[in-house]
């Protein structure tokens, strides 16, 4: 039952592919971004764990305790974590933009159209 | 020479570069620009005549212009053989100059700007090879040299002068970057220095097996030398202007590909490192073939541009031969060959571009009987032919004495049988166009009479072919002057 | 002030412009504010070279001592190219202006503000001396970059913002977890710690796994086959300033955080010894000058033929890291600061014909050399150096590439090397030779030569190419002192 003791680091294995699978084989762009939120996530789950420290209490100074968690960890999340939002707001608006340009969010549909438009522009030309 | 002041060997290579400043900012106002073309190559053989007076003397004082390397620079220094191609170069530059402005304006040529800028520049990069001090400096005007002549032949922007221009430069460049340039590097690398200097620097440096690939790499990467299989790029060059064809592609681009090969073979190898390199055999076979083959092949050309740009790889090929033959005697050879050879195919050159100027006639078999109505290019086409041959009274018999005494000299018998069956084949094909145009009688309809092309073209054609006769008697000066340099 | 307090305003400056950049109305406010902050940003970077030269700067934000504290540390190699990133935005600048006024008429507040932001991301991420610092000024950049990106004029622009945004994220995701696994195993994030902590644990897979996620996640950054796929669409589309700037800088960045893990944090002898990252390395960088400059031959769109080009010259800079030694590093570092000269003046010169033509396709490009000379002269000048022809730089770097290769006895290499360069030949000559020998198409519209305000920085940046090439003391010293300090181990220090 060892591996059970170690059941943030799987829950941080199982979100991590979740979330790449999901940038990978969606083609919704909105599923992309929130495949890639969870993605990351992830991460943040493995810098928390590491800063644990079994019977380590919060990292405040007072009498009696003598093993305190580890609050770098934290605070190097908290700015991954700012970088993760601004990263998910970027991309919203990207795909809103998309959307604005093409009608469409969707991976193969844009593709499809694309490759209309290049066709029109080569052949003239030729 | 106490006439001709004696500038920094850099001032002179300068001269043509701001020649072709001048005329491509003078683009706009043709006479101007005729006026700076015309004055350009003036100064410019001047200074390359100063330099013989402290040759003769002996002082060789490296100009080191920018470190652009720790160790190693821009470095210009003036040596014999380097002085023998630049006076070559100059001296016909001031002649081409009325023949290129005379054969433009005849033919109606368009962009003369860019054209004359690139012709410039060509010469000054010629130069700098010349007065290379190390070999760095000598890739770079090497270089220079290839990518300016380009625009020169691609100048009409035909689909066939495209053409042309594709495989000169893809032949050229690829031979310098893929060959020459790593065999560079390589030198730097195992001798810690590129100075170009008697005795050679590799001597002592690299052993048998590296001096052999070494060998090989220096010699196909000079592409410009035109060693089968990598002579292509010569026959299609002739989609140029014959001014280019002339100057660039019988003396100054040619030129300073055999004058790279002896180079290398004097002053990075040294003669006597050479003669024990297991590839020298190779090249100098090669050669030998290259030689025989290109005859063989001039001979069935019936465009006259075409057989004389196969008659030049051959005529290359004796010079690398020269080089290869590791001997005093074929060196000076070779260094008078390039004189000797340089005179007598621009003259041809100038009299293939005078014919097609007057009568629009560009194959052997159209000739018959223009002797009588261009006398005076014909006769220089045979003194020109005679010199190409090596026939007294013109400067080639010399050198193409010195290189067979050089082949006897060291037992190479084969070279030294290729060496008369060659000269065979150079009556065989050179000789014909002179004979259909003296003793065949002119094609029915055609007007009889002098019809001599612009006087721009005939006086310069005639002046070289004089030049073939002068160079009988000064070949001593010559042989005097190269072996300075080659001990 | 001392040269140290003086060393993070290169960072700094660009930052705090940013902030009221965004704020700014009008076109004119925002641009002088950018290039006012740029200028300054590179006359610090410069000052802070050359004291750099003689020893590593080590300056602590806050106070905080280092390891504890954030702390700029900054020896010969992060000088260098701090100096290169500002010095490239600081020449673009003024040539920006005008081609930013035709692409991006309106808000350039905001447009030049996030330029600022991706600008200070490039140098915080080139300054600092401590590794998550690294991940934090890298998604600065990045963020700023991919809205930078999608500010391009074709809507395929927006496209390729969102696929940079999607790879690149992942790419500084791993590096996240990289640096999570090197804290978990040390305690520490401040690199030259690291490199001390490292070498007791280096058998452990934790480090290795570490390295292997720094490794993917910057070869993601630095467009290094097969992770490319975002580069060529994103040069192609974002506005041509951007395009000059990313090409000449982005990937170098990248190129340079590789470095400052593999060389600094993992001693070379761990990282290329211990684990075959030599050889990895190698494969990947030759299958990119291969496959890149293939590539490059086919494009009918000039913009992303040189897009491919860079991939293609990323190969050649991490072929020289992977030969792992001060002469192959010298190599990569110095064609780093060559190849942004170049590539800046080919997609300045490309962003000129742009300005003028309205197209970049090989077809518009027809009979342009005899309507705009100047500009395709230093297109061809700069294709040149791009080759490798001498006198440019561009030879000198093929110089040192192939003393490497030479001096590693791989002699295969000197000849992959020529070879890609004559694929290099080929691609600019297609462009040459439609711009000189051909005749543009009938309906072609009239076109004329560009203006003084285009031409002359694309000009300044032909000539630096050229001087560059003759006059080395610069380039090759620094990169020489760059080599050896990374060669050395801990930043800037001798063993």
């Amino acid at each position: 039952m060892e591996w059970l003791g170690h059941f943030n680091y799987w829950i941080v294995v199982v979100l991590m592919m979740i979330g790449f699978y999901g940038v990978i084989a969606r083609g919704n762009m909105v599923k992309k971004i929130l495949a890639l939120n969870v993605f990351q996530t992830s991460v943040f789950i493995l810098f928390i764990s590491a800063g644990k420290i079994i019977g380590g209490s919060t990292p405040i100074l007072r009498e009696g305790v003598s093993a305190y968690s580890n609050p770098l960890p934290h605070v190097l999340i908290l700015t991954a974590i700012v970088v993760g939002v601004a990263t998910v707001a970027v991309g919203l608006a990207l795909a809103i933009r998309i959307r604005e340009a093409y009608g469409s969010i969707e991976d193969d549909r844009i593709a499809a159209q694309e490759a209309d438009e290049e066709n029109r522009q080569s052949e003239p030309s030729r | 020479m106490s006439l001709a002041p004696a500038l920094n060997p850099f001032t002179v290579v300068l001269i043509p570069f701001i020649g072709a400043l001048a005329i491509a900012l003078a683009a706009r106002s043709p006479r101007l620009r005729d006026a700076f073309c015309w004055l350009a190559p003036i100064p410019f053989f001047i200074g390359v005549l100063g330099q013989i007076g402290p040759v003769l003397e002996g002082r060789f004082a490296p100009q080191t212009l920018v470190e652009i390397l720790p160790g190693l620079g821009i470095t210009f220094s003036v040596q014999p053989l380097g002085l023998t191609f630049a006076i070559l170069a100059s001296t016909l530059w001031v002649l081409a100059t009325p023949y290129a402005i005379g054969y433009m304006r005849g033919e109606g040529y368009g962009n003369l700007a860019r054209f004359f800028a690139c012709y410039a520049i060509a010469l000054g990069a010629a130069a700098g090879i010349a007065f290379a001090d190390n070999l760095l400096t000598l890739y770079i005007f090497y270089e220079i040299l290839s990518v300016s002549t380009y625009p020169l032949v691609a100048h009409t922007g035909t689909d066939k002068a495209r053409q042309g221009g594709r495989t000169y430069i893809a032949l050229l460049l690829v031979t310098s970057v893929c060959f020459m340039l790593p065999a560079i590097i390589w030198t730097w690398h195992a001798a810690g220095t590129l100075d170009l200097r008697p005795g050679g620097i590799l001597g002592d440096a690299v052993g048998p097996g590296t001096g052999a690939v070494l060998l090989l790499l220096f010699m196909f990467g000079t592409g410009k030398a035109a060693l089968m299989p990598f002579h292509r790029w010569l026959p299609a060059a002739m989609v140029a202007p014959t001014p280019v064809s002339a100057l660039l592609h019988a003396v100054a681009v040619v030129k300073a590909g055999v004058f790279v090969a002896l180079t290398v073979a004097l002053y990075v190898f040294g003669l006597d490192y050479l003669a024990e390199l297991a590839t020298r055999d190779f090249v100098l076979y090669v050669a030998t073939f290259t030689m025989l083959a290109a005859s063989l092949v001039a001979l069935h050309r019936d465009n006259l541009k075409s057989r004389l740009a196969y008659s030049t790889v051959s005529q290359l090929s004796y010079i690398v031969v020269g080089a290869m033959l590791a001997s005093q005697w074929s060196a000076i050879g070779g260094g008078m060959h390039m004189l000797m050879h340089g005179f007598g195919k621009i003259t041809l050159f100038f009299c293939a571009g005078a014919i097609f100027l007057a009568t629009h006639k560009s194959n052997v078999s159209d000739l018959d009987g223009v002797g009588r109505r261009m006398p005076f290019t014909m006769l220089a086409f045979f003194i020109g032919a005679l010199c190409v041959i090596g026939l007294p009274p013109t400067g080639g018999v010399w050198s193409k004495m010195h290189l067979i005494m050089g082949a006897l000299d060291t037992g190479e018998s084969l070279v030294v049988v290729a060496f008369v069956l060659s000269t065979l084949l150079n009556i065989g094909y050179l000789l014909p166009p002179v004979m259909r145009a003296f003793l065949r009688p002119l094609p029915e309809g055609e007007p009889s009479g002098m019809q001599e092309a612009p006087m721009l073209c005939v006086v310069p054609l005639c002046l070289t072919a004089i030049g073939t006769l002068v160079l009988f008697f000064l070949a001593g000066h010559a042989y005097g002057l190269l072996s300075l340099g080659i001990n | 002030m001392t040269v140290v307090e003086l060393s993070p305003f290169s960072m700094l400056v660009p930052l705090i412009a940013s902030a009221v950049c965004a704020l700014l109305p009008g076109r004119l406010w925002p641009w002088l504010l950018t290039f006012a902050a740029a200028a300054a940003s590179a006359v610090i970077a410069a000052i802070t070279l050359a004291a750099a030269m003689d020893g590593p700067l080590s300056y602590a934000f806050g106070n905080w001592e280092p390891p504890i504290g954030i702390e700029y540390r900054i020896d010969a190699a992060n000088a260098f190219v701090a100096l290169l990133v500002s010095a490239v935005a600081a020449v673009i600048l003024p040539w920006a202006k005008t081609s930013v006024d035709q692409e991006v008429p309106e808000r350039q507040g905001p447009f030049y503000a996030l330029f600022l932001l991706a600008f200070a991301g490039l140098m915080g991420i080139t300054l600092t001396g401590d590794a998550f610092n690294v991940f934090v000024f890298l998604e600065i950049s990045s963020l700023a970059t991919y809205a930078l990106i999608a500010h391009g004029q074709d809507r395929r622009a927006l496209l390729a913002a969102f696929r940079y945004l999607i790879m690149g994220t992942v790419g500084a995701t791993f590096l996240l977890i990289g640096i999570g696994f090197l804290y978990m195993m040390t305690g520490t994030l401040n690199m030259v710690d690291l490199a001390q902590r490292l070498p007791e644990l280096r058998d452990t897979a934790t480090v290795e796994v570490a390295l292997a996620f720094i490794v993917v996640g910057m070869g993601l950054k630095l467009a290094l086959l097969p992770l490319h796929l975002w580069l060529p669409n994103a040069y192609t589309y974002a506005p041509s300033f951007i395009s000059v700037f990313l090409a000449a800088t982005a990937t170098k960045v990248a190129l340079y955080v590789l470095l400052r893990f593999t060389f600094t944090v993992f001693a070379p002898d761990y990282s290329f010894v211990a684990l075959p990252l030599a050889v990895v390395l190698m494969a990947l960088a030759i299958a990119g000058m291969v496959v890149g400059s293939w590539v490059a031959i086919y494009q009918a769109n000039i913009k992303r033929m040189l897009a491919y080009s860079s991939v293609a010259q990323v190969g050649y800079m991490v072929l020289g890291v992977s030969l792992v030694s001060v002469t192959g590093l010298t190599a990569a570092l110095l064609h780093m600061f060559n190849h942004a000269l170049m590539k800046a003046a080919l997609f300045m010169a490309l962003g000129t014909i742009a300005y003028q033509v309205g197209s970049v396709r090989i077809e518009a490009f027809r009979g342009l050399g005899k309507r705009m000379p100047w500009t395709l002269t230093a297109f061809a000048l700069a294709g040149v150096s791009l080759i490798g022809l001498p006198p440019t730089a561009g030879f000198i770097s093929k110089w040192y590439l192939i003393s490497a290769a030479v001096e590693s006895g791989h002699a295969w290499l000197v000849a992959l090397i020529v070879i890609t360069s004559m694929m290099a030949l080929i691609y600019i000559w297609r462009v040459l030779e439609a711009a000189w020998f051909r005749q543009p198409a009938e309906d072609a519209p009239a076109v004329t030569e560009a203006p003084l305000r285009l031409l002359i920085p694309v000009w300044v940046l032909v000539a630096a190419n050229f001087y560059f090439g003759i006059d080395t003391r610069l380039n090759v010293g620094a990169a020489t002192a760059a080599a050896e300090a990374l060669m050395g181990g801990i930043p800037g220090g001798a063993p």
